[in-house]
């Protein structure tokens, strides 16, 4: 160790060649954080229109499993890119489109016909058919896609697992909802 | 002189590694610290050995896309010699390094072993369990089944909920929009260069400070750490007191080493791999996902937690966890080592070992879970529905029909997320079962549109036969009042 480093030539050199070497590893790193950040998209580049097939298949008043393959699939997806939903029919084009996915944590809901609940296997949420939380940990209902009919069949829009951070819409409660009993 | 000794020479010269080896190998230990309480980290170090072996040797086989990656782990199974036992053993290996990890860190906390000059050593230690845990969870995931699908989705859900950038996080965490085939390239990546890499980068350093610094000192209750005191305080007491470090020490961690290989080669097999379960296909939703033993408590936390409390719980309190433990040894660096001295250490660590233990307990057997298929296949106990009325029994089918079964139990079986109703008529009245099937609340649906005036009236009538023999039913305090009043 020496006491006092004078700056030599030698040093300035070196100093140089360290900021020249930043200074390339800088300009080449930086867009390969676009690479890496890429999967971050847009609000709704992530949502295509995609049909779940004729209308038929939804018989009115009942509340019936369908699935899609992702619009946006790649090759080594295999089985996950389908995407099971649950489908509501209320009336002759009155639907609801509901995503798999507990608003909780994200595992899939079944139905229950018999006492038309939704029920989750992870942590107990339980929702009504209209979607409404019932009980459990979920802090609101369950996620619905956005649908049209055309051609006559169920189209929705769909792409992104739906989660609390995405817009996908809150269901709203109307009329009676929790209490149907109280007048 | 022999040719393995002129072979020797000819490397050594070379090499140059005869002094650092020696140094390392006949350093000198304080005697009473070559205990078998210290031969955890080294177990640990092994166990990681083995990981890097058995897993380089899935890697041969494993494919890592979506498409494929389950049927390689079937092939791996079931198709190639010996190919189960090495995912077995991999899977094994796993839960005991997770197990050695967490023992070895609270026998150091209880040594106070990470009080000056180890400070560092333990940083760095809590890093490398927060990796362990990583590689514990990106290698569930790769076991691409239907687990590790329902789990990634509880982690992009946990994600989502960071606030500002929770959807962009999901994205970068799926890589992409869904779970699908880049989300196991991107956890491919983790599992196997990202965290192994830096994980054995620490365990380096983490070694050498271990080393260069000596070991830990077995703790005497009035023997103080002092920053200006310490370093000449441990170096008198190897002198004085010390053993060289091979043979003398080494011996131990040896014999624990082999044995914790030996129990993990049992344990694979008799027990065999870890699934893969079901194909990650999502439309399968009979599914009743499940995280691997040590994340179960965290499975369990996230039942329990108020909706309100729980985003604010599930982000603040892994970082303010980790944060504690960072600090704990700048804080706490120097005093007391030995437990007898430190109470509240040790409480802390008690109720933490005793809060984990009870949760991963209950995350073995979810009771805050329906049971999806109780009602339809666990019957109504016979002597229930003996003796009873017809519309009582009628009761009956309603309560298995509608589900209710799912979440509460008769006869000791059903679900356990309500209460149980065997006794349900001791404690609540006809009009009081009316109301709550109706209205539910306390974590109950409302039934309401979804039972017909003579259900509800069938399904109460059935709950009122419900009370062990000699139990008086349920009364109502006001109504008698009024009853009493009523009377001249």
């Amino acid at each position: 160790m020496s006491e006092e480093k004078p700056v030599t030539r030698r040093w300035l050199l070196m100093g140089i060649g360290v900021a020249f070497n930043a200074i390339v590893g800088v300009a080449i790193a930086v867009p390969v954080i676009g690479y890496l950040l890429s999967p971050i998209k847009k609000k709704g580049t992530y949502y295509k229109w995609i049909s779940l097939g004729k209308l038929d298949q939804f018989p009115e008043g009942q509340t019936r499993l369908a699935d899609f393959v992702n619009p946006f699939e790649r090759p080594q997806d295999g089985e996950t890119a389908n995407t099971p939903c649950w489908v509501r029919r209320v009336s002759a084009d009155k639907f609801q489109v509901f995503a798999i996915n507990c608003a909780h944590l994200g595992c899939p809901v079944r139905w229950f016909p018999q006492s038309e609940l939704f029920m989750c296997p992870c942590h107990g949420g339980v929702y009504y058919a209209d979607g409404a939380r019932a009980s459990g940990p979920p802090e609101r209902g369950l996620f619905t896609y956005d649908y049209k009919v055309a051609n006559g069949e169920l189209h929705i829009n769909a792409g992104q697992m739906p989660t609390l951070a995405d817009q996908a819409k809150l269901v709203t409660i109307t009329g009676k909802g929790k209490s149907p009993c109280l007048g | 002189m022999s040719r393995l000794k002129r072979l020797y020479e000819w490397f050594e010269m070379r090499l140059q590694l005869e002094g650092p080896v020696k140094d390392a190998a006949l350093h000198p230990v304080p005697t009473k610290a070559a205990s078998w309480w210290y031969v955890f980290g080294s177990a640990a170090a092994t166990l990681l050995m083995l990981q890097i072996v058995t897993g380089i040797l899935l890697a041969l086989i494993y494919v890592p896309s979506g498409a494929e990656a389950w049927k390689s782990l079937d092939e791996l199974n079931n198709h190639l010699y010996l190919g189960w036992f090495l995912r077995a053993m991999h899977g094994w290996g796993s839960n005991f390094m997770v197990a050695v990890v967490l023992i070895h860190m609270c026998q150091v906390f209880t040594f106070g072993a990470y009080k000056f000059p180890r400070e560092l050593t333990w940083i760095l230690g809590v890093f490398m369990l927060l990796m362990t845990l990583g590689m514990a969870f990106t290698g569930q995931v790769l076991r691409f089944d239907q687990d590790a699908y329902w789990g990634l989705g509880i982690g992009a859900s946990i994600m989502s909920r960071v606030p500002l950038i929770g959807g962009p996080l999901v994205n970068l965490l799926l890589g992409g929009p869904i779970i699908a085939g880049a989300t196991l390239s991107r956890f491919f990546a983790l599992h196997v260069f990202v965290i192994p890499g830096t994980l054995l980068l620490f365990t380096a350093l983490h070694i050498w400070m271990v080393i260069k610094l000596g070991i830990n000192e077995w703790p005497m209750p009035g023997r103080i750490v002092r920053r200006d005191t310490y370093v000449q305080e441990y170096h008198e007491l190897t002198k004085k007191d010390g053993i060289p470090f091979v043979p003398d020490a080494l011996w131990k961690d040896l014999f624990f080493s082999a044995a914790v290989l030996a129990a993990v080669a049992v344990c694979a097999f008799v027990f065999g791999p870890y699934g893969p379960s079901g194909q990650p296909d999502p439309t399968i939703i009979q599914t009743v996902p499940k995280p691997d033993f040590f994340f179960l408590w965290l499975y369990a936390v996230l039942a329990y937690l108020p909706p309100s409390l729980e985003t604010p719980f599930i982000l603040i309190v892994p970082v303010l966890g980790i944060c504690a433990l960072v600090a704990l040894p700048l804080v706490a660096g120097e005093g007391e080592k030995s437990w007898h001295r430190r109470p509240v250490a040790i409480l802390l660590l008690v109720t933490v070992a005793v809060s984990l233990g009870v949760f991963t307990h209950l995350g073995t057997f979810t009771p805050w879970s329906p049971i999806m298929d109780a009602w339809s296949s666990d019957p109504v106990p016979p002597k229930m529905i003996h003796d009873v009325s017809p519309l009582e029994r009628q009761g009956a089918v309603v309560f298995q029909a509608k589900q209710c079964r799912n979440c509460h139990s008769i006869g000791g079986t059903g679900g356990l997320r309500g209460p149980a109703l065997d006794d349900v008529a001791t404690r609540l009245t006809e009009d009081q079962l009316i109301r709550q099937v109706l209205q539910g609340g306390g974590n109950m649906p409302a039934y309401g549109k979804n039972l017909s005036p003579p259900e509800t009236t069938a399904l109460v009538r059935f709950l009122e036969t419900m009370r062990p023999p000699g139990h008086p039913p349920a009364v109502d305090a006001t109504q008698q009042e009024q009853k009493a009043s009523a009377q001249p």
